[in-house]
């Protein structure tokens, strides 16, 4: 009994230890990042990075997503004789919860990864010991840009899918279904408010916090050879998923 | 002037390096040799700071960097150059831009006075008309030259090389050798090289150092590393297989 509560015991310790870790990671970074100078020319790459990586993917994904729903919503309003409230069904589902999540596994699975293979490789091939043996800190040269760079750019991929999908969602309904175009915007511009929109926005800023965080940290943290970094990476992927996942349903609480 | 005193580091149960001392005096080229993982990288990262060591100090030019924070570690580490054993030039860089790095972001010289140091640099390993390329074009050894020339552009008082010439062809080892040589006497810096081109590194250093069993177990001058009656210096420097030390 005893030798069981001490591998609890300690496998916790390390758990704590290892949470305390990249939470310490998080912090160092952002106090760079508050410290001047700001690498202005990475930052504008690493926006570049993100935006050029995902934006195909997003707008495909916008797209479909907008259409399959507005299909599914379309067949559940009309057993309860409501088609008329498909444009803010979509525009709802969209904006406050489909929009923020899948552009940000989306960029999670395009850019996050390839983040994080990129800081592993400068890991494993001592780019980052070169840039500390030059009394560099390599948080501002290599974390520092992708946080901030993924704060700007999350909320305009989400932005941006959340227009496909609505747009998608439109011609399902109105070109595919016979809905009417005025009911579809009309009623969205009643009910679909402003609050609404800002809800999507907060999820989106923190989810890019959580992405380029994570796919740092994972790649600053890599392990040795190629295995390492193969690791990393799938860690990676998992990793933001699943807290994207868990802090949406966290912040939807609060911001409901 | 460097001084490391008692230096210790184990990994898990692995003890690396076991109460090393060793001191190494201004614009002295020490060349390091010992068994292949034996503690030699692990030697010199903890002389840059990458490490921290269970136990022991180390003195630079009078400032023990196992007890300074991370503000006085970036401090004593300008005076570093360090030449890594792949190289580690940034994939993303030319070049020029490798070499003209340490100067744009620690230097802070105007545009102009950059082009002319990292092209005098260049000229100096060799590289002249080879800036625009990425380290991807280029071959090991020229690699081992952009490093050179990143490493001494800020013109530094230490320079540390780890393996500069590994897997290179007889040629391309002796015209690094001359360069670290030229570029000495040029820039007069401590120089520390790990090696293992016996007997090649002996025409390079002033004083040779063997690690074996994480300790230093001679310290000398080539020759008298080469009339050694140490029988572990002895086995190691002729690559014999009979002798104290283990082999395959």
């Amino acid at each position: 009994m005893l030798t069981f509560l001490n591998t609890l015991g300690e496998w916790f310790l390390s758990v704590l230890n290892r949470l305390g870790h990249v939470f310490l990671f998080l912090l160092r970074s952002l106090y760079t990042a508050v410290r001047p100078p700001f690498k202005f020319r990475i930052f504008l790459r690493q926006v570049r990075f993100f935006g050029n990586k995902s934006l195909l993917v997003v707008l495909m994904t916008g797209a479909f997503t907008g259409m399959v729903l507005a299909l599914q919503i379309y067949y559940t309003l009309r057993k309860f004789g409501s088609e008329a409230l498909l444009g803010p069904a979509v525009a709802l589902t969209i904006i406050r919860e489909l929009g923020p999540v899948l552009s940000a596994l989306m960029v999670t699975g395009r850019a996050g990864s390839a983040l994080t293979a990129e800081i592993g490789i400068m890991k494993i091939s001592e780019q980052i010991d070169a840039l500390e043996s030059m009394a560099l800190n390599p948080l501002r040269y290599l974390i520092v840009p992708n946080i901030v760079a993924a704060v700007l750019v999350f909320p305009l991929l989400t932005a941006i899918f959340d227009l496909v999908g609505i747009y998608s969602g439109y011609l399902v309904g109105v070109q595919l279904l016979g809905l009417s175009p005025g009911t579809y915007f009309s009623q969205m511009d009643t009910i679909v408010d402003m609050q609404d929109v800002n809800i999507g926005l907060y999820k989106s800023l923190s989810f890019g916090v959580i992405v380029s965080w994570i796919s740092c940290y994972k790649g600053y943290h890599a392990g040795y050879g190629a295995e390492g970094v193969s690791r990393a990476t799938t860690s990676a992927v998992v990793t933001s998923s699943v807290l994207i996942l868990v802090w949406d349903y966290f912040l939807g609480s609060i911001l409901l | 002037m460097i001084e490391i005193r008692g230096l210790k580091k184990s990994f898990k149960d692995q003890v690396v390096l076991d109460g090393l001392d060793l001191e190494i005096g201004s614009g002295e080229v020490v060349a390091i040799i010992g068994k292949s993982g034996g503690g030699k990288s692990v030697l010199l990262k903890h002389l840059i700071g990458l490490l921290k060591p269970d136990a022991g100090t180390i003195l630079i030019n009078g400032v023990d960097i196992t007890s300074v924070d991370v503000h006085e570690l970036r401090k004593v580490r300008q005076q570093f150059g360090v030449v890594f054993q792949g190289s580690a030039l940034f994939d993303s860089l030319t070049v020029f831009g490798n070499v003209a790095f340490p100067l744009r972001e620690r230097k802070k010289l105007p545009k102009e006075a950059i082009r002319e140091n990292v092209l005098e640099a260049l000229e100096d390993v060799g590289l002249r008309g080879m800036g625009n390329k990425y380290p991807a074009e280029i071959s090991g050894g020229m690699k081992k030259r952009v490093a050179l020339a990143r490493a001494l552009i800020a013109e530094p008082s230490i320079v540390l090389f780890d393996e500069p010439t590994t897997g290179l062809d007889p040629l391309i080892l002796n015209s690094i050798h001359r360069l670290i040589t030229h570029t000495h006497r040029k820039y007069r810096f401590t120089g520390i090289i790990i090696s293992h081109e016996i007997p090649e590194i002996f025409d390079v250093a002033d004083k040779v150092a063997m690690l074996y069993n994480g300790a230093i177990i001679q310290y000398g001058t080539p020759e008298e590393i080469k009339n050694t009656e140490n029988p572990f210096v002895r086995q190691f420097i002729t690559g014999s297989s009979e002798g104290p030390i283990e082999t395959l």
